[in-house]
C-alpha cells in the first residue's frame, strides 16, 4: 500500500500538473476579477482543483506565500545593505536567530566563508531610509554580537541589475 | 512615483498574503474599503512603475528539487556592464545586484536541479573569464517579508 503511494507521487512531491501550474503562475497572477478561473481554463482544469493544488503547495512550503515583491528603492528604502559578519562557527546558530529576529533585518543566513578573500559566514540584509540609519542598525548588530564579532562589513547595493525571481523552463 | 495612502495600504496588505477564492481582488478590495476596479488599476500601476517587481505565488526552488545560491564576483569597473549583460542572460539568474565593494556583483541562482548551480557557475566563469564565489545558504534563520511602507517615504 505504501509503495502505491510512492509510485503516484514524484520524489519532490510535485507532479506534472503542479509543474504546469508553477510555469503558468511564476511570472504573476492575472489582474482580472476571477484570476484562478482564467488560469484554470488555460490549464484545462477546474478553478476548484487549481485552488486546491495551490493550497497544497502552500501547506507543503513549496509556495512561500502569494503576494507582492516590492522594489525597496521605490518604497523609500534607499539604503539597502548586506551586512556580513565573521562569527565563530560553533555559535553561529544562536547568534543567527538573534540577528534574524531584529525588525530591521529582512533575511539572515549562514553561508560558507571563501578564504582568504571572504572571511564572513553570517549575512543579514538591512533596509533603511538612509545610510546613516543603516549604519546605526549595523552598530546595533555589532553590539548584539559583542565579542563574537571578529570582523564585519556592509555592502550597499547601488543598482538592481535584474529582479525576475525563479523561472522554471 | 508618488505613493498615496491607498498605494501604501495595498503594498503592505499584499506583502502578507493573498486570498485563494473565486474573486480574490474583490475580497481584498472590500478589506481596504475600495472597489475591485480601483484595486486592480492601482495594482497594475504599481507593477508598471516597478514599485512592485512581481505579484503572485512565490515558489521555493529548493523545495522543488532545485536549489538557490548566492554568487559573488569581482568585476573590473570597465567591464561591469558587459559582464552584467552576460550574467543576466542566464535564465537561472533570479536577481542580480551591484554593490559597493571589491565584490561588486552579487546574484542569486535559482535552478531546477542541485547540479545545475555548479554548471551555471562554470558557464558564467567561462563566458566572463572571471572567477565566481559560490555561497549557498547553509542555514536560514528568520525572514521578515514585509517591509512596511511608512507615511512620507513614498517618492525616491
Amino acid at each position: 500500500m505504501t509503495l502505491q503511494v510512492a509510485d503516484e507521487v514524484e520524489c519532490n512531491g510535485i507532479d506534472e500538473l503542479d509543474r504546469r501550474i508553477i510555469i503558468a503562475t511564476q511570472t504573476g497572477l492575472p489582474l482580472v476579477s476571477r484570476p484562478y478561473d482564467v488560469l484554470a481554463r488555460q490549464l484545462g482544469i477546474s478553478a476548484e482543483e487549481l485552488m486546491q493544488r495551490i493550497r497544497r503547495m502552500q501547506d507543503g512550503g513549496i509556495i512561500r506565500r502569494i503576494g507582492a515583491v516590492p522594489n525597496h528603492y521605490a518604497l523609500g528604502y534607499r539604503a539597502n545593505g548586506m551586512t556580513v559578519w565573521d562569527v565563530p562557527d560553533d555559535r553561529i546558530d544562536s547568534l543567527g536567530e538573534k540577528v534574524g529576529a531584529l525588525e530591521f533585518v529582512s533575511h539572515c543566513y549562514h553561508r560558507p566563508r571563501r578564504l582568504p578573500d571572504w572571511p564572513y559566514n553570517l549575512f543579514a540584509m538591512v533596509h533603511a531610509h538612509s545610510r546613516e540609519q543603516a549604519l546605526q542598525h549595523v552598530a546595533q548588530i555589532a553590539e548584539l554580537l559583542a565579542e563574537a564579532d571578529r570582523g564585519h562589513d556592509v555592502l550597499f547595493s547601488t543598482r538592481i541589475l535584474k529582479k525576475t525571481g525563479m523561472r522554471l523552463k | 512615483m508618488m505613493l498615496d495612502a491607498l498605494d501604501r495600504q495595498i503594498i503592505n496588505t499584499l506583502q502578507s498574503g493573498f486570498p485563494l477564492c473565486d474573486e480574490p481582488y474583490a475580497e481584498l478590495a472590500a478589506g481596504l474599503g475600495v472597489d475591485e476596479r480601483t484595486l486592480l488599476q492601482r495594482l497594475q500601476r504599481l507593477l508598471d512603475e516597478r514599485v512592485l517587481t512581481r505579484f503572485g505565488p512565490l515558489y521555493r526552488a529548493d523545495r522543488l528539487g532545485g536549489a538557490f545560491s548566492l554568487v559573488a564576483m569581482k568585476v573590473p569597473e570597465d567591464r561591469f556592464e558587459q559582464v552584467a549583460e552576460i550574467v543576466n542572460r542566464f535564465a537561472e539568474v533570479a536577481h542580480n545586484y551591484q554593490r559597493e565593494h571589491v565584490f561588486n556583483m552579487w546574484f542569486v541562482l535559482a535552478t531546477d536541479s542541485a547540479e545545475r548551480v555548479d554548471e551555471v557557475n562554470r558557464e558564467i566563469e567561462k563566458c566572463c573569464g572571471l572567477p565566481v564565489y559560490n555561497m549557498p545558504k547553509l542555514k536560514e534563520y528568520f525572514i521578515h517579508l514585509d517591509l512596511k511602507v511608512e507615511e512620507a517615504d513614498g517618492s525616491p
